[in-house]
């Protein structure tokens, strides 16, 4: 059982940070929905208010550590461009990609699109972080920030979803390949 | 707006000015991403100025930029109204349409319409 040094950092990236990032909107869209709904306890425990902040900011963390791998060592891998006269594109994502017309769009519309739409997450969930800490219940008051903390939670989800969703599709088709080899196991034959 | 007096309030009545300076400038991020994406991809000048960093390319300037003006904003709506009550209904207004400004113009489809590709 061997991997490469570019297909582990691409699991770091995508599974590592961005799955489990994604993983923990649920948790984090429905406690915001709680802490915010009009019947909710007027002061949530302390403890439970710890939980919370810990839980956005790992979020928060977990957003920009995944964005930051992939555009600074991920995405060079992915655009790299191959020697001249090459005929063998499988080292080179994006011209792979785009060698074709059946697979030009999943780099034209798929990676154009999430590339950039990747960064709204973390702009997003870090605002969503910094208010729910600072405020805590007192979101929910009239005139307050329920709306807004909400809101751009939820886009975060949605660009968040984007992003994943098409580099899962990229990665099926065009996956990033090469670097040194990683032993993980030997097999008995 | 109601301005409030440094160290006269208290923490369960916080003025809402903090809160609406982050979500505003978290719209003018999310904004400013939007735009800048889309001027790297329409102009060729504005996407080699953009190349902060070759390996990633434009990317690397678009995501910088748009990082220096939401934190630019923060601090500069933070320390103006800090110590206010905002016309929340306003700034959610604002933060919203610059969110969607920031998701139209990342979707390349969007931005070939814009640039009748």
């Amino acid at each position: 059982m061997e991997i490469s040094t570019r297909d582990l950092w691409t699991v770091v990236h995508g599974m590592g940070f961005g799955a489990l990032f994604m993983l923990a909107f649920s948790g984090a869209l429905a406690e915001l929905y709680r802490l915010s709904a009009s019947g909710a306890p007027a002061q949530s425990s302390g403890r439970e208010q710890k939980l919370l902040n810990f839980y956005l900011l790992a979020m928060v963390i977990l957003a920009w550590l995944t964005v930051f791998t992939g555009a600074y060592i991920v995405y060079p891998w992915y655009r790299a461009v191959p020697p001249a006269g090459a005929s063998d594109l499988a080292d080179y994502p994006r011209r792979l990609l785009l060698s074709s017309g059946k697979t030009s769009e999943w780099h034209n519309v798929g990676m154009e699109w999430k590339e950039h739409v990747a960064w709204l997450a973390p702009i997003a969930m870090t605002m969503v972080a910094y208010v729910t800490m600072k405020y805590a219940r007192a979101i929910a008051k009239p005139q307050y920030m329920r709306t807004a903390v909400l809101g751009f939670a939820l886009a975060a989800f949605i660009a968040t979803g984007v992003a994943g969703a098409f580099g899962a599709f990229l990665n099926k088709y065009a996956p990033v390949r090469g670097g040194s080899v990683i032993i993980l196991m030997e097999g008995e034959q | 707006m109601s301005t409030w007096q440094r160290g006269t309030r208290a923490d369960t009545d916080l003025p809402n000015g903090p809160a609406a300076a982050a979500i505003l400038a978290a719209g003018i991020g999310c904004g400013a991403l939007g735009v800048l994406a889309f001027a790297g991809d329409a102009s060729d000048t504005i996407g080699k100025a953009l190349n902060f960093y070759n390996p990633s390319g434009t990317l690397s300037g678009v995501t910088t930029l748009a990082i220096i003006i939401w934190l630019a904003a923060w601090l500069a709506l933070y320390l103006a109204w800090r110590w206010r009550d905002v016309a929340m209904g306003a700034v959610n207004l604002a933060s919203f349409a610059l969110l969607a400004v920031g998701f139209l113009l990342t979707f390349p489809p969007f931005m070939d319409l814009l640039q009748g590709k």
